[in-house]
């Protein structure tokens, strides 16, 4: 359904988006993630034809979005970060005219605003100027928008953002429902948002994808690495220095000093069954006393972090 | 084109959701019926004629002009729906054609406004309705040639007091190089003719009169289609990024 090849878009000197390559499934949810200025919302713009690429191609539905832009822009609903709006517009003002540019018959007009307005939560807005609606409410009035003409493809560009924890559960809840019709793309820097929303994740930093895959996937990935966290009642510093020297462990850091006198690390290792037991091993032969020792369930973010933090190091 | 007629309703509307519009249309009203009846020799002259509002159309206008034309793109740049006008299966020349004409039909029921001071004249007198008539049309192309400068120096910031800043400038100057070529002295009778022909002024002369003059007519609608095509260039600039 969409489908990016070597993707390219710098502003000025600077690559924003830098040679990626993706494809998204019909109905399926695509999550867009990455730090802030990765590139997310740079790829959104050249897809929903706002930005002209510096390199390579979109297609959305087969139509590619420089050489045809207007039957491509018909496919997409979009909504841009921060839902920019027409404040000085009643919500069914806005719609209205959205209607009209995007060619929706008379007959036809009455239940598609029913429905996207309904579906959007907004039967007691239509009245009021958007710029005297909440930043949730203006979120569905996007929403709405992107969503009245029916389109195959829906883009949000951080669609929670800004919304109360409430509010993003029903959008989130929304997102998914709509992933089984449409084709959805949406970006965030907010984990959790991916595992509850999205089918697949794509992951971007500095402008280069840097792990895609399902979230299970990705997890899997994560699983390559596992992390103890031990706490421990002994000489610090010498503990730390043994712990480090023990094999397969890749990092020692050292957390926070314990009330009953223990210090808690967290002890990154190579994934291995016997971890644990010469983790306990070590600290019973050097007369230590062991608190606690528990294994981390690797997440999401974990492996998050690492794929854009060496990206974003390695290209400074 | 339908794209132009649904961009042109927005913005109509627009205009009119906004407080700034009716004190804008109060002003320019109020200023034009006070001028021509407090500060002309209109009652002096004893002339039932309306030339003294057209020949001081082109100043107020200068203010009138830029101050309608500057919220056109600088305050979608502001709001960020720039990017949703941009993303809507719309052509760039129809959204700039939209938005101008909505504005120029703007002005046109400011200009509408001002028809009280002929119906006054006509009241107290009988003037000859054909050049007023004319006048206004001119007027209306004057107006249209500052629209497109003003959309043009809305294009290129989101700040709409610079837009209204650079407008107004850009205005002025074209308004006023043909009456410093003329008075110059200077410049060689080719250079300073050619100057006249680009000057706003030169091609008022004969509007203010109520005579309509093709070469006039073709003026305006060069430099219209000339600066709606630059704000067509910008829109393709902010696409590049």
């Amino acid at each position: 359904m969409i489908e990016v090849e070597n993707l390219r878009k710098c502003y000025g000197p600077t690559v924003a988006v830098d040679s990626i390559s993706f494809s998204v499934q019909p109905r399926e949810v695509l999550g867009f993630l990455g730090p802030n200025g990765a590139g997310k919302s740079t790829t959104m713009k050249v897809l929903t034809g706002y930005l002209l690429p510096d390199g390579g191609a979109a297609r959305v539905g087969g139509v590619d979005v420089t050489e045809n832009p207007i039957e491509a822009r018909r496919k997409i609903g979009y909504l841009p970060e921060n839902a920019p709006l027409y404040l000085e517009m009643n919500v069914l003002e806005y719609l209205g005219f959205i209607c009209d540019v995007r060619r929706i018959p008379g007959s036809e007009r009455r239940p598609r605003l029913e429905e996207a307005i309904a579906v959007c939560g907004l039967e007691e807005m239509l009245k009021k100027d958007i710029g005297d609606l909440s930043k949730g409410y203006r979120q569905r009035v996007g929403l709405a928008q992107a969503l009245i003409h029916g389109p195959e493809v829906l883009v949000l560009d951080e669609p929670t953002n800004g919304l109360d924890p409430n509010q993003i559960v029903e959008i989130r809840n929304l997102i998914r429902q709509l992933g089984k019709e449409k084709t959805v793309i949406l970006s965030t820097h907010i984990l959790p948002e991916v595992t509850a929303t999205c089918s697949r994740v794509v992951i971007i930093a500095g402008g280069k994808i840097v792990g895609t895959g399902t979230t299970e996937d990705l997890a899997r990935q994560a699983m390559s690495e596992e992390l103890v966290d031990l706490s421990v009642k002994g000489p610090t510093a010498e503990v730390a220095e043994r712990l480090r020297q023990l094999p397969k462990v890749k990092d020692v850091r050292r957390k926070e000093d314990r009330p009953d006198g223990s210090v808690r690390f967290l002890v990154a290792l190579e994934r291995s069954p016997d971890n644990g037991e010469r983790l306990f091993r070590l600290v019973v032969q050097s007369n230590w006393i062991l608190t606690e020792l528990r294994r981390e369930e690797a997440s999401l973010e974990d492996v998050f972090k690492r794929l854009t933090v060496q990206q974003g190091g390695a290209s400074a | 084109m339908s794209g132009v007629w649904t961009v042109f309703r927005k913005e109509f509307r627009l205009y009119f959701n906004s407080p700034i519009a009716y004190i804008l249309l109060a002003l320019f009203t109020a200023f034009c019926a006070w001028w021509f009846f407090f500060f002309t020799p209109f009652f002096i002259i004893d002339q039932a004629e309306t030339r003294y509002l057209f020949g001081v159309l082109p100043f107020v206008f200068l203010f009138l002009v830029p101050a309608v034309a500057m919220r056109l793109w600088a305050e979608e740049k502001k709001l960020g729906t720039i990017e949703l006008l941009l993303t809507l299966p719309l052509r760039d020349g129809e959204i700039v054609l939209g938005k101008y004409l909505a504005a120029l039909a703007f002005l046109a029921v400011a200009l509408a406004l001002t028809f009280t001071i002929p119906v006054s004249v006509a009241w107290l007198g009988d003037p000859d309705m054909g050049p007023i008539w004319g006048s206004y049309v001119g007027s209306l192309l004057l107006a249209g040639a500052y629209l497109a400068i003003g959309s043009f120096a809305s294009a290129i910031t989101r700040d709409q007091i610079i837009a209204f800043v650079v407008g107004l400038s850009c205005c002025t100057a074209l308004y006023l190089v043909g009456i410093a070529a003329s008075n110059s002295g200077i410049l060689p009778a080719s250079i300073s003719h050619f100057l006249a022909f680009l000057g706003l002024s030169t091609h008022f002369e004969s509007i203010s009169r109520g005579v309509i003059d093709t070469r006039d007519v073709i003026y305006y609608l060069s430099v219209i289609s000339f600066f709606l095509y630059l704000t067509a260039l910008v829109l393709r600039r902010v696409r590049k990024g």
